[in-house]
C-alpha cells in the first residue's frame, strides 16, 4: 500500500493544460463538495474557473450564491481574487438546457411546436437519463464559450456512475437507428407509411407500427411522431454535439477524478469507473478518497485499548458489601472533596475514551482493508485522501478546508 | 391490511440495498414467501447474498430466519418490455422485429420514463399475482428502489404516463399500477444515516412522497453505533490537575506513555461526544415526521450473510 502514488492536486489545478476536471463516483461520496472545493482552490490560485454542479445541498448552494436555478454561471461572492483568478458557479437546469438546444437548432415555428409537445414536456422535465444528456450538453456549451481556463464538472447521481459517459453515444446510436426513421415515417409520408416501412425489407413492420399505435394509444404515438419529426432537423446538430462532447472528454486537457469513500460499495463503483475510463481511453487523474478517518494515537491498538478499558471496569466493581455503605446518606469518603455528580471520576471517563479509541482503530482497519482491495487491483491510480470532517461543508471556509486536505 | 409492497429508498451510501434485503428476509416468516426486486441493474443483491449474478427470473436465494422463502429478481428493462408486450398482445415475430429495429433500446434507454414504467409495472404485477389456488404467490414484495432524490418521480411515472397516453392499454395499465402504489398495501421506507445530508434528504423525500399521495412507511436509521462514551465534561479541558489524574488512571490501567497520550485521547473523546450530540439532534428531527423510526446497528465486520440475518432478526421485531 505504501507504493500507491499520491495525487498531486495543486499541480493538476495550476497546469494551464488542464481545461476540464470531471468528478465522478457513486452517490453519497461527496462529489459535489469535492468539485466545489477544487474549483474554489483553482480560482484562488489564479485561474478563471467555472463549476457546474448538478444537485448541491441547499446550504452549500446558497453560500456559493446559487439561489436560483437559472442555468447561467454566476460569480461566487467571497472568492479571494488576489492571485488574479475568478470563480463562477452554476446549477444545471435540465429543462432549460434542453429548451435552449431546441431554440438554438430549430426555426422559431418549429421550436414552438416542439416546446409545446406533451411528449417533449415530460421528457425534458427530467425522467431518468435526461440529466446525463443535459450535463454533458452543458459541459460542451461551457467549453465552446471558451470563457474560462478551467471547467469543473460534478456528475449526476445516476443509478450507475457510468451513465453520463454512455449518454452521448446512446444518443448517437439511437439517431442512427432505423427505429427513428420508422417513427418518423408516418408523419413524413402520411398514409404511405406502411408501404415505405415495408420497403425497408423487414418482416412484420406493418404489424409493429400497428402494435405501437395500439400499445401507446393513438394520441401518444401521434405526439411522439410529431415530436420526432419536429426534432428531425436538429438531430444532426444533436448528434454532432454529442460526438464532440465525447471527444472533449477524451482530450488531453480533460482530467477525470474518481471520487469515493473508503466503503465497499463506493470503492467497487470506483474500480468499475477506473476500468471503464481506461476502456474508453478517457484520461484518469486519480482517486479522491473522502471521509478517511484517523486516530489520535495510531500506535495504540484497539485490542490494547479495550484490555485497558476492561482493567478499569474491573477496578470499578467494588468488593461485596461496599455498595451498601455507599447508598447511605452520609458521604462515605468523609473529609475528602465531595465528588461533583456531573463530573465522572477519571476511571469511567478513561474507560470511555479507550473504547472510543478502539472503535476508531477498528474503523481505520476496516477502511484500510477496503482501500487495499482497490489499490491491489489498481496500484497505478494516484490517490488523494481527505480526512473525515465533523460536519457537512456549507460555506467557502469549509470548501477551503477541504481544498487544503485535498492538496495534502 | 398488512402491507405487501415495501419500496425501500434512501440517499446513496446509506445502505438501502442491505436494508431491502434484510427486510425481505425479515418478512419471510414461517411458511411465507417474499420477493426481493432489484431495479437498478447493479447486481447488489447477488453480491449481498454471495451468489452469482441474478438472471431475469424469480429465483429462490435464501431461507428467512423464520423459515420462509426469499426469492429475488433483478429486473431487466428490455426483457420486462417484451414481457409487457407479450402480456397484452402475445407478440411473437413482431417482438423480435422491434428488438432488431432498436425499438427496445429506444423504449428502455432513450425514451425516458418508459424504463421506470416497466420496472414499477413488473413489481406491481408480482404483488398482484395469484397462484392456481387463488392465493397471492408472494406474501410480500420488497423493492430496492432508486435513491430518495428520484424515488417520487420513479413511482409517480405511471400517473404521468396515464396523462400522456390518454387511452389504450398503456393508459389502463399505468392507472392500475398507480392504484397499487397509492393503496394502503404499499409503503415507501426511507433509509438514512444520522448525518446532515441524508437527514435533510429524508425530510425532502417524505414531503415529496406525501405531495404525490404515495404512502410513506418508516424511516430506517442505518449503521447506528451504540454509544461507548456519553459525554466529556468541560472540566477536563482546562484543568491540568484533572488531565494529570486521567493520565495516571490510564497508566494504572496498563497504558504505556499515558502522560503523552491522555490529551489526544481526550480530544478524540470530545469530538466523539460532540458527534453524539449532533446525532441526537438529527434523531429528534427524524422523529418529528410522525412516521415510525427503526434503527439498525453498524456491523463492525461489514455486511456478510451472517450480518444480513442479524439485521433481519432486528427488523422482524418491528411493525412493518
Amino acid at each position: 500500500m505504501d507504493a500507491v502514488p499520491a495525487l498531486a492536486v495543486d499541480p493538476l489545478l495550476d497546469d494551464p493544460g488542464t481545461r476540464i476536471i470531471v468528478c465522478c463516483g457513486s452517490g453519497g461520496v461527496g462529489k459535489t463538495t469535492t468539485a466545489a472545493a477544487l474549483a474554489l482552490r483553482a480560482a484562488e490560485r489564479g485561474r478563471r474557473v467555472v463549476v457546474l454542479t448538478i444537485d448541491p445541498a441547499r446550504r452549500l448552494a446558497q453560500s456559493m450564491g446559487l439561489t436560483e436555478l437559472d442555468n447561467v454561471p454566476r460569480p461566487v461572492p467571497g472568492t479571494a481574487t488576489a492571485a488574479g483568478g475568478e470563480l463562477f458557479a452554476m446549477m444545471l437546469d435540465m429543462k432549460r438546457t434542453f429548451d435552449e438546444i431546441v431554440e438554438a437548432h430549430a426555426d422559431r415555428a418549429r421550436a414552438e411546436a416542439i416546446l409545446a409537445n406533451p411528449f417533449y414536456q415530460s421528457l425534458s422535465a427530467g425522467f431518468a437519463g435526461t440529466q446525463e444528456y443535459m450535463a454533458m450538453e452543458k459541459l460542451g456549451q461551457l467549453a465552446a464559450r471558451d470563457a474560462w481556463d478551467l471547467i469543473v464538472v460534478d456528475t449526476p447521481p445516476s443509478r450507475s456512475a457510468l451513465d453520463f459517459l454512455d449518454a452521448p453515444q446512446r444518443m448517437g446510436s439511437f439517431l442512427d437507428g432505423r427505429f427513428l426513421r420508422l417513427l418518423m415515417a408516418p408523419a413524413k409520408a402520411g398514409g404511405r407509411a406502411g408501404r415505405k416501412v415495408m420497403s425497408l425489407g423487414v418482416a412484420g413492420l406493418g404489424m409493429v407500427t400497428g402494435t405501437l399505435g395500439k400499445v401507446l394509444g393513438a394520441g401518444l404515438l401521434r405526439d411522439v411522431q410529431t415530436f420526432v419529426a419536429a426534432m428531425d432537423t436538429m438531430f444532426g446538430g444533436f448528434r454532432a454535439r454529442a460526438d464532440a462532447t465525447y471527444r472533449l472528454l477524451q482530450a488531453p486537457g480533460t482530467a477525470f477524478l474518481v471520487v469515493a469513500a473508503p466503503e465497499r460499495d463506493a470503492l467497487r463503483e470506483a474500480a468499475y469507473f477506473v476500468e471503464r475510463l481506461a476502456a474508453d481511453r478517457m484520461p484518469l487523474a486519480g482517486l479522491v478518497l473522502n471521509r478517511v478517518h484517523g486516530a489520535a494515537v495510531p500506535e495504540l491498538s484497539a485490542e490494547r485499548a479495550l484490555a485497558a478499558a476492561e482493567t478499569l471496569d474491573a477496578k470499578k466493581v467494588a468488593p461485596p458489601g461496599m455498595d451498601d455503605h455507599r447508598t447511605g446518606d452520609a458521604d462515605p469518603e468523609d473529609g475528602r472533596r465531595t465528588p461533583d455528580p456531573d463530573i465522572p471520576p477519571p476511571d469511567a471517563l478513561a474507560a470511555g475514551l479507550l473504547r472510543v479509541h478502539a472503535e476508531g482503530m477498528r474503523q481505520l482497519a476496516r477502511e484500510q482493508r477496503m482501500r487495499a482491495r482497490f489499490t491491489a487491483v489498481h496500484p497505478e491510480v494516484p490517490v488523494a485522501e481527505v480526512a473525515a470532517l465533523p460536519g457537512d461543508v456549507h460555506d467557502l471556509t469549509g470548501l477551503r478546508a477541504v481544498g487544503d486536505l485535498l492538496a495534502g | 391490511m398488512a402491507r405487501r409492497l415495501h419500496v425501500v429508498s434512501g440517499k446513496g451510501g446509506t445502505g438501502k440495498t442491505t436494508v431491502a434485503a434484510a427486510l425481505a428476509l425479515a418478512l419471510a416468516e414461517q411458511g411465507r414467501r417474499t420477493l426481493l426486486i432489484e431495479v437498478e441493474g447493479r447486481q447488489g443483491i447477488a453480491q449481498l447474498f454471495e451468489t452469482e449474478a441474478l438472471p431475469y427470473e424469480e429465483r429462490r436465494i435464501a431461507i428467512g430466519p423464520g423459515g420462509g422463502e426469499v426469492f429475488a429478481l433483478a429486473i431487466d428493462a428490455e426483457r420486462a418490455l417484451l414481457d409487457y408486450l407479450q402480456m397484452f398482445y402475445r407478440l411473437g415475430s413482431a417482438g423480435r422485429a422491434l428488438r432488431r429495429l432498436g425499438a427496445v433500446d429506444f423504449a428502455t434507454t432513450i425514451a425516458p420514463g418508459l424504463r421506470d414504467v416497466l420496472l414499477t409495472g413488473k413489481a406491481c404485477e408480482a404483488v398482484r399475482r395469484r397462484g392456481a389456488d387463488g392465493r397471492f404467490v408472494y406474501d410480500a414484495v420488497v423493492m430496492d428502489a432508486p435513491p430518495t432524490g428520484r424515488v417520487t418521480r420513479f413511482l409517480g411515472v405511471n400517473s404521468e404516463v396515464a396523462g400522456l397516453a390518454r387511452v389504450g392499454p398503456i393508459h389502463h395499465q399505468a392507472q392500475a399500477v398507480m392504484r397499487v402504489l397509492r393503496s394502503p398495501e404499499t409503503a415507501v421506507h426511507l433509509v438514512t444515516l444520522l448525518e446532515e445530508m441524508p437527514v435533510q434528504e429524508t425530510a425532502d423525500g417524505i414531503a415529496e412522497l406525501r405531495a404525490a399521495e404515495l404512502p410513506v412507511g418508516a424511516t430506517v436509521v442505518n449503521m447506528v453505533r451504540p454509544p461507548v462514551l456519553a459525554a466529556v465534561p468541560d472540566a477536563y479541558g482546562d484543568d491540568p490537575a484533572r488531565l494529570h489524574a486521567l493520565a495516571a488512571t490510564l497508566a494504572d490501567a496498563g497504558l504505556p506513555d499515558a502522560a503523552r497520550t491522555a490529551a489526544p485521547l481526550l480530544a478524540q473523546g470530545r469530538a466523539y461526544a460532540h458527534r453524539l450530540v449532533l446525532e441526537a439532534e438529527r434523531r429528534a428531527e427524524l422523529a418529528r415526521h410522525g412516521i415510525p423510526l427503526h434503527e439498525l446497528p453498524l456491523l463492525a465486520d461489514g455486511i456478510d450473510i451472517a450480518g444480513l440475518y442479524r439485521l433481519a432478526r432486528l427488523l422482524r421485531d418491528q411493525e412493518w
